[in-house]
C-alpha cells in the first residue's frame, strides 16, 4: 500500500520552506515559480461550470474521485494565484474527502499569505478552498448515501 | 467649530500632504503611495477633526430639537447643504438632497421619477462607460416598465461617439444618464453638449458626477443638467454621503422615496402630508457627523483651489503617461484628448491583479479588475486593467516609485 503523507505533514514541509525565505520579494518570486510551474489544466476542463466564483482572475477547478481519495487539477489566468493554487493541491490532492473537509490549513496563515484568504483581496483563495472543501463534502455525501 | 487649516497660495504638494495623516504610514515595511484616489481619496486632518469635534461636543439628532445641542448639529447638517449648493453652483438649498453617495442618488431618481415617467416602449439612453451603478438601476427599471436601454458606443480613444449618440436620439427617449468622468479611463464626456442633445429631444438628463466634482469645476445651472449626483468620499469627505442635485419642478413633483420620519408633515392613519424639499427625500435620521465633516472637506477643497489642484493632477498625468509608455508591452486603456488624472493599463501576457499584488508588496496602492464597468471592459475585450489614479497630494516621485515597481513586477513576471 503506498504510504500517504497527512495534510499536516504536507504543510508542515510547505511552513518549513518558507522559513527560509527572509524577503516579501522571495516569497513570491517562489509562488510565481509554483504558478508558472503547475501544468496547464487541458481546454476541454476550462468551461463554465468549472470556474471558481468570487475571483477577480479566472480560475478553473475540477477534482476526481478515485479509490476513495480526491484528484485536484486547477489553473488560472492570473500567476499569483496559480502559484496559491500549486500549494493547495500540494495539500489537498490525493486526500480523503474526511481530511479535506475537516483540513484548516494553518499553513496559509503561517507562511503569511493570510490577506489573500481575505475577502478584500477577491483574488478568489478563499473561494477556492471552499470550492475544494464542496468537492469533497459532495463525494462523502454521495458515499454515505 | 475648528478652524480649517490654511494653506499658501501656492500648490505646495509637500505641505499638503501634511494635512493627510493616513500618507505618512508604511505599507509592507515601505512609504505608502496611495494611487486609488479614483476608488476613494484619503481624509485631511480638518475633515477627522470635524468628525471628533461633532462627536466630543455637540451629538444631538437634528432639526426637531429644541436644546442648544441639537441646534447646534442641526446648523452644522444645514451649513453643508449651503457649502455643497455653492459647490456646485445650485439655484437653492432646496435642491440639494443629502444621500448616502453616488449610487443612492441614481437609484433615488429611478425610483421615484423614473416609476412614475417610464413607461412602456420607452427609452433610456446610457453610455458605453458607466459604472455600474448607472446601468443596475436603469436595469431594474427598464425589466419594470418594459423600457428599452439603448448605449453610447465608445471609440478606441475611450471617447463617446456623439455621431451615434445623436442616431439614438429620439422621441422615444425619455431619459438620457451618463458619467461625467470614466472611473476607468478618466474620459471626461461632453455632457454640456449631451445634455442640450437630449432637451432637444425633450429628454430628461441625469450626470454621474462620482469622478467629476473632485477635479472639474461644476456649475449645474450652466451644465443645465436635470439631475446631478456626487459622493462625499472621492473629495476627500467621509463616506456615506452624497448629494443629488436636482431641478425644483422635478424634485416638486417626483413621489417620495423612503417613508418615515423627517419627510413628512404631519401623519394620519389614512393620509400623509410630505415635507417640503429637500426633506421629502431625506427619511430617518440622516448621516449627521459625516454630512458636518463633509462641509470641512469642501471647505479645504475650495481654500486651495480647485484651479490648482487641477494642474497639479494634470502634470502628474503627463508625466506618468510618458513614463508608463516607455515599459515594454504596456498599452494605455483610454486615450482621450479630455481626461482627468486617471491611468488604465494593461501590460501583455500580464494579469493585472499580479501587477496589483506585487505593487502592493512594494507600498504602492493601485486598482485591478473591471472598476465595476464590465460592459467597457467587454468592448476592450479584456478582463480588467490596473488603474493609478492621482489627487491633489501625489508627487512625481511617487509615479517613479510606481515605475520602478512596474519594472520589477514584470521582470518577476515574465
Amino acid at each position: 500500500m503506498k504510504a500517504y503523507k497527512t495534510i499536516e505533514e504536507i504543510e508542515k514541509e510547505i511552513i518549513e520552506e518558507f522559513s527560509l525565505f527572509d524577503s516579501w520579494d522571495d516569497k513570491y518570486e517562489y509562488i510565481i515559480d509554483l504558478g508558472k510551474k503547475l501544468p496547464p489544466l487541458e481546454d476541454q476542463y476550462k468551461k463554465d461550470e468549472n470556474k471558481v466564483r468570487g475571483c477577480q482572475s479566472t480560475v478553473w477547478l475540477v477534482a476526481d474521485y478515485k479509490d476513495g481519495r480526491i484528484y485536484y487539477k486547477a489553473d488560472s489566468d492570473a500567476v499569483i494565484v496559480k502559484g496559491l493554487i500549486s500549494m493547495l493541491i500540494r495539500v489537498l490532492s490525493g486526500q480523503t474527502p474526511d481530511d479535506i473537509v475537516n483540513a484548516k490549513l494553518d499553513f496559509i496563515r503561517e507562511i503569511g499569505m493570510m490577506s489573500h484568504l481575505a475577502q478584500t483581496r477577491s483574488n478568489g483563495l478563499l473561494s477556492m478552498v471552499k470550492q475544494m472543501k464542496n468537492y469533497a463534502l459532495a463525494y462523502k455525501l454521495k458515499n454515505a448515501g | 467649530m475648528i478652524e480649517s487649516p490654511t494653506i499658501e497660495n501656492t500648490l505646495d504638494v509637500y505641505a499638503i500632504r501634511k494635512h493627510f495623516p493616513a500618507l505618512g504610514r508604511k505599507v509592507k515595511g515601505k512609504p505608502l503611495v496611495y494611487f486609488d484616489n479614483a476608488a476613494t481619496t484619503q481624509k485631511p486632518q480638518a475633515v477627522i477633526d470635524a468628525l471628533v469635534d461633532y462627536y466630543s461636543n455637540y451629538n444631538a439628532n437634528i432639526h426637531r430639537g429644541i436644546h442648544t445641542l441639537a441646534e447646534e448639529a442641526t446648523a452644522a447638517f444645514e451649513a453643508t447643504r449651503d457649502t455643497a449648493r455653492e459647490f456646485i453652483n445650485a439655484e437653492s438649498r432646496e435642491q440639494i438632497v443629502f444621500t448616502a453617495g453616488t449610487t443612492e442618488g441614481i437609484n433615488l431618481v429611478a425610483q421615484t421619477w423614473g416609476r412614475e415617467n417610464i413607461e412602456r416602449g420607452d427609452e433610456i439612453i446610457l453610455s458605453n462607460m458607466e459604472h455600474h451603478s448607472n446601468i443596475v438601476p436603469w436595469y431594474m427599471l427598464a425589466q419594470e416598465k418594459g423600457a428599452v436601454i439603448k448605449v453610447i458606443p465608445i471609440n478606441e480613444n475611450g471617447e463617446l461617439m456623439m455621431d451615434e449618440f445623436e442616431n439614438l436620439l429620439s422621441k422615444k427617449t425619455k431619459l438620457v444618464a451618463v458619467v461625467h468622468v470614466s472611473n476607468a479611463m478618466g474620459t471626461i464626456n461632453p455632457v454640456q453638449s449631451i445634455i442640450e442633445k437630449a432637451h432637444s429631444v425633450g429628454a430628461i438628463t441625469l450626470i454621474d458626477g462620482a469622478q467629476s466634482t473632485v477635479h472639474l469645476d461644476i456649475d449645474v445651472q450652466e451644465l443645465d443638467c436635470d439631475f446631478f449626483a456626487f459622493s462625499s468620499h472621492k473629495i476627500y469627505g467621509p463616506t456615506g454621503v452624497g448629494v443629488l442635485y436636482g431641478k425644483k419642478h422635478l424634485l416638486e413633483t417626483m413621489p417620495p422615496y423612503q417613508g418615515g420620519g423627517e419627510m413628512i408633515k404631519e401623519v394620519y392613519f389614512d393620509n400623509v402630508i410630505y415635507n417640503d424639499l429637500p426633506y421629502k427625500f431625506e427619511a430617518g435620521t440622516p448621516n449627521i457627523a459625516d454630512t458636518v465633516a463633509f462641509r470641512a472637506a469642501l471647505d479645504f477643497t475650495r481654500q486651495i483651489g480647485r484651479k490648482k489642484i487641477r494642474n497639479h493632477e494634470d502634470e502628474l498625468l503627463s508625466y506618468a503617461t510618458e513614463q508608463l509608455e516607455q515599459i515594454d508591452g504596456l498599452k494605455i486603456i483610454g486615450k482621450a484628448k479630455n481626461k482627468i488624472s486617471v491611468i488604465s493599463f494593461v501590460i501583455d501576457k500580464i494579469h493585472p491583479q499580479d501587477l496589483g499584488i506585487l505593487l502592493d508588496n512594494g507600498g504602492v496602492a493601485v486598482r485591478t479588475g473591471h472598476h465595476c464597468a464590465q460592459p467597457l471592459m467587454d468592448c476592450y475585450q479584456i478582463p480588467g486593467t490596473t488603474r493609478a489614479s492621482f489627487a491633489m497630494y501625489n508627487t512625481k516621485e511617487e509615479i517613479d516609485t510606481l515605475i520602478t515597481g512596474l519594472h520589477k513586477a514584470v521582470k518577476m513576471l515574465s
